[in-house]
C-alpha cells in the first residue's frame, strides 16, 4: 500500500532525520516502528502521509508517488492515512461528534464545511464509529471534558471516520494509564483485523511490542536497524537497538543520561555554621535489559 | 552509603560570599569599592536570591569530602550581570525622563486650591463649578450617551471582519509568508498609530458631522488593535490540533476554520468586548472633534463655561462606562 525508495530527510537545521530508507507498509499487517527517542520515528510517520516532504527519495502511496505531487493531490491522497496522536490532538472546544467530523473534512467541500453542513451520511458514519470505539454515550460532551484514554479512542474514531487504508499512530499510549493503554492496543489490533487494513504504531513499550505486533520495524539514527517479526526482538536485538551495539553497562547509563554529582571543592562561605546532616543513597544503576523500563534508577531519600 | 550534610546558607551569607568574591575580583578591599558593591547587592537581591540554597556536602568515608558544585555556571553569571545593567539602565531612563518634566510637588501644593475652586465654585459665586451638577437637560445627555454606545458598538462590530482577516496574515503560524507577516504586522502599527480624533477629523471632512465619522474612526483604529490581539492568540493555539485536520486531509482554509478558530473563538469574544468597553471611553472623545455623541455636548458645556452642565455629563458618563465595564467583564468571565 505505501512504498519508500531511498528516502532519506533532513531538517532546515541541518539534522538528518531519515537515511536512505527502503520500506514497503502494505497488506494487513500491524506493524511496530520502534527505537530510541530521535531515531526518526515521528519525522517517518509524517513523510509516509506527506505533512513532510523527504529532501530525497519516493514516497508511492499505492500508485501515485506523493513527494512530487502537487499539494492538493497530496491531500487527497491522505485522505486514505488515518492518523492517531501521543497528544490526541483533538479539537478541544469541539464535542466528540464534531471531532469525529474532522474525518470527513477532507471528502467535503470547503465552504460547506466552514458552515458545519455535514451531511446526514456523514454524521451517521461519524455516529456508529463513536459507538465502535465505545464512546456513544460522550458524543455530545466536549472533548476536554474527557479523560485522556477517552480522547485518544474519540481519536481512534476520528482516524475511523476517513475509512483509511492505512492508520498511523504515533505513541499513541505514551501519554496513558496501563488500562487505557491496553484498550486502546486492543482496539487498535481490532480495527486492523477486522477491517483489513494495515496499522503503523510508534511505540515505547516494548511488552506491548511483543503482545500486538507482528511485524517490528527498529530504526536508529535515521536507518532501519531491525525489520522482522516480533518474536525474532529478543532482549540482545532491543538492546543493540536502545544501546548501540557495543553494549556496556557505561554507555547504557550513558544513554540513560543519569546524573552524577560533580565533583568539586567546597566554596568556603563566611559565617556559614548551621549544618544539617541526613542519609542518602545512591542505588546502584539498575539495568534493564530490554529497555522496558521507564523508572530510570532515582537518588533515593531515607 | 554515603551520608552527607546539607549547609542551609542565609541570605547575608550568600549576599556576603557574592560581595567577596566580586570584591575580590573587581574593587580589591577597599572603602570606595565595598560602598559600590553594597549599591550593586542591593539591586541584585531581588533577581538574584530569590530563592533559598543548599550546600550539599557528601562524605565518601571519615578522610575525604565530596561536594556538588553550587557554584553558578558562567551563563547564568552573565545573566545576572545583565539584568543588573538592565535595572541601572532603566533607573537611568528615569532620571533623564525627569528633565524637561516640569515634576515639581510644590507647585502642585500650591496650585491644588485653584482646581478645588474650578470643581466646587467658589462662595462669591455658588453653583459654577463641576459640583453640584446640572440635571436639567437629561434626558437629552441620556440620549446622547446611547448614541455613543451605539457607535461604540458598530464601531466595534465593524472592526471585527477585518481584524480577523488581517490576524491571519499578521500571526507567524498562520502567515503564508514571512514578508507578508512583516508588512501585515507594520500596517497594524501604522493603524494604531493614528490617534482616533485624527481619524475621525478625516472621515468628517469626507461624511460631514455626526456619529457616522465616529463609527468609520473607531472602526479602523479598532481593526488595528484587534487584528494584533488576535494574532497574538492564534500564536498561541496548539498547533498539534491543527495538524490533526490536516492529516485527516483537510486543506489549509478548514485547518483555520475547523483547527484554528474554535481555539481562539473565546479570546476573540474576550478581546472584542474589552475593545467594546475602550471604543465606549473614546466615543466620548471623539465627539469633541464633531463627530457627535455625548462628548460634542461636552465640549459644547465647557466652551460656554456651563460647567454645572459638564459635571452632569461626566457624571453621566462615569456611570455608564462603570455599567458597559461591569456588564462586559460579567460576559467575558462566562467564556471558556
Amino acid at each position: 500500500m505505501i512504498r519508500l525508495e531511498q528516502v532519506s530527510h533532513q531538517y532546515a537545521n541541518g539534522t538528518l532525520a531519515l537515511q536512505n530508507l527502503n520500506l514497503e507498509f502494505g497488506g494487513q499487517h500491524f506493524t511496530a516502528l520502534i527505537g530510541p527517542s530521535g531515531a526518526g520515528k515521528s519525522t517517518l510517520m509524517r513523510v509516509l502521509n506527506g505533512l513532510v516532504r523527504p529532501s530525497n527519495g519516493k514516497v508511492w502511496l499505492e500508485n501515485t508517488e506523493i513527494t512530487k505531487a502537487s499539494d492538493a493531490v497530496v491531500r487527497l491522497e491522505r485522505r486514505k492515512i488515518g492518523m492517531v496522536f501521543q497528544q490526541f490532538n483533538l479539537i478541544r472546544r469541539l464535542t466528540a461528534l464534531e471531532n469525529v467530523l474532522i474525518g470527513r473534512l477532507g471528502f467535503m467541500g470547503t465552504l460547506r464545511s466552514s458552515f458545519k453542513a455535514y451531511s446526514r451520511a456523514d454524521r451517521e458514519l461519524a455516529m456508529r464509529m463513536l459507538e465502535r470505539v465505545g464512546m456513544a454515550d460522550q458524543a455530545w460532551q466536549r472533548a476536554d471534558t474527557l479523560s485522556g484514554g477517552q480522547q485518544q479512542r474519540v481519536g481512534i474514531a476520528r482516524a475511523l471516520a476517513q475509512q483509511p487504508k492505512l492508520i498511523l499512530a504515533d505513541e499513541p499510549i505514551s501519554a496513558l494509564d496501563p488500562k487505557s493503554s491496553e484498550q486502546v492496543m486492543e482496539l487498535l489490533l481490532e480495527i486492523q483485523q477486522q477491517d483489513s487494513i494495515a496499522v503503523l504504531v510508534n511505540l515505547h513499550h516494548l511488552d506491548a511490542v511483543r503482545d500486538y505486533a507482528k511485524r517490528v520495524v527498529g530504526l536508529r539514527a535515521g536507518q532501519v536497524v531491525f525489520d522482522g517479526r516480533a518474536d525474532q526482538l529478543d532482549d540482545d536485538a532491543a538492546r543493540a537497538l536502545y544501546y548501540g551495539e557495543n553494549d556496556t553497562a557505561e554507555t547504557a547509563s550513558d544513554a540513560l543520561n543519569l546524573e552524577r554529582p560533580v565533583v568539586s571543592m567546597p566554596i568556603s562561605v563566611p559565617g556559614s555554621s548551621a549544618v544539617i546532616t541526613n542519609q542518602f543513597t545512591i542505588n546502584s544503576y539498575t539495568h534493564d535489559p530490554a529497555g522496558l523500563s521507564n523508572s530510570r534508577s532515582k537518588k533515593e531519600w531515607k | 552509603m554515603k551520608p552527607f550534610e546539607i549547609h542551609r546558607i542565609t541570605r547575608a551569607q550568600q549576599l556576603d560570599a557574592y560581595c567577596e568574591l566580586l570584591g575580590q575580583k573587581f574593587f580589591g578591599h577597599t572603602v570606595l569599592g565595598n560602598a559600590a558593591l553594597l549599591g550593586v547587592s542591593g539591586l541584585m537581591l531581588p533577581g538574584a536570591f530569590q530563592k533559598e540554597k543548599f550546600r550539599i556536602i557528601f562524605k565518601e568515608s571519615m578522610t575525604s569530602i565530596q561536594t556538588v558544585n553550587i557554584e553558578a555556571p558562567a551563563k547564568v553569571k552573565r545573566q545576572r550581570l545583565l539584568s543588573t545593567f538592565m535595572w541601572l539602565g532603566i533607573a537611568a531612563l528615569m532620571v533623564w525622563a525627569f528633565f524637561g518634566t516640569e515634576i515639581s510637588l510644590a507647585k502642585l501644593l500650591q496650585g491644588v486650591g485653584e482646581s478645588w475652586k474650578l470643581l466646587f465654585g467658589t462662595s462669591d459665586k455658588p453653583n459654577s463649578g463641576f459640583i453640584p451638577p446640572n440635571f436639567s437637560r437629561f434626558p437629552e445627555y441620556l440620549e446622547q450617551i446611547l448614541l455613543t454606545v451605539k457607535m461604540a458598538m458598530w464601531g466595534t462590530a465593524l472592526a471585527i471582519v477585518p481584524a480577523i482577516g488581517l490576524s491571519i496574515l499578521g500571526a507567524k503560524n498562520t502567515s503564508p509568508h514571512p514578508v507578508v507577516y512583516f508588512i501585515t504586522r507594520r500596517v497594524l502599527d501604522l493603524l494604531r498609530a493614528v490617534p482616533e480624533f485624527v481619524l475621525a477629523l478625516v472621515f468628517v471632512v469626507a461624511v460631514g458631522l455626526g456619529p457616522f465619522p465616529g463609527i468609520l474612526a473607531l472602526a479602523v483604529y479598532t481593526t488595528g488593535i484587534l487584528a494584533k490581539l488576535f494574532s497574538e492568540g492564534i500564536e498561541t493555539v496548539d498547533a498539534g490540533q491543527i495538524e490533526a485536520v490536516r492529516a485527516a486531509g483537510g486543506n489549509a482554509f478548514q485547518a483555520f476554520t475547523h483547527g484554528v478558530f474554535p481555539q481562539v473563538l473565546p479570546h476573540v469574544a474576550s478581546m472584542t468586548l474589552y475593545r467594546f468597553e475602550s471604543n465606549v471611553r473614546a466615543a466620548q472623545v471623539l465627539g469633541l472633534v464633531g463627530a457627535g455623541g455625548i462628548g460634542f455636548f461636552l465640549n459644547e458645556a465647557l466652551r460656554g463655561f456651563d460647567f454645572p452642565a459638564a459635571g452632569a455629563i461626566i457624571s453621566l458618563i462615569i456611570v455608564s462606562v462603570f455599567f458597559v465595564d461591569f456588564l462586559s467583564s460579567k460576559i467575558r468571565e462566562r467564556l471558556t
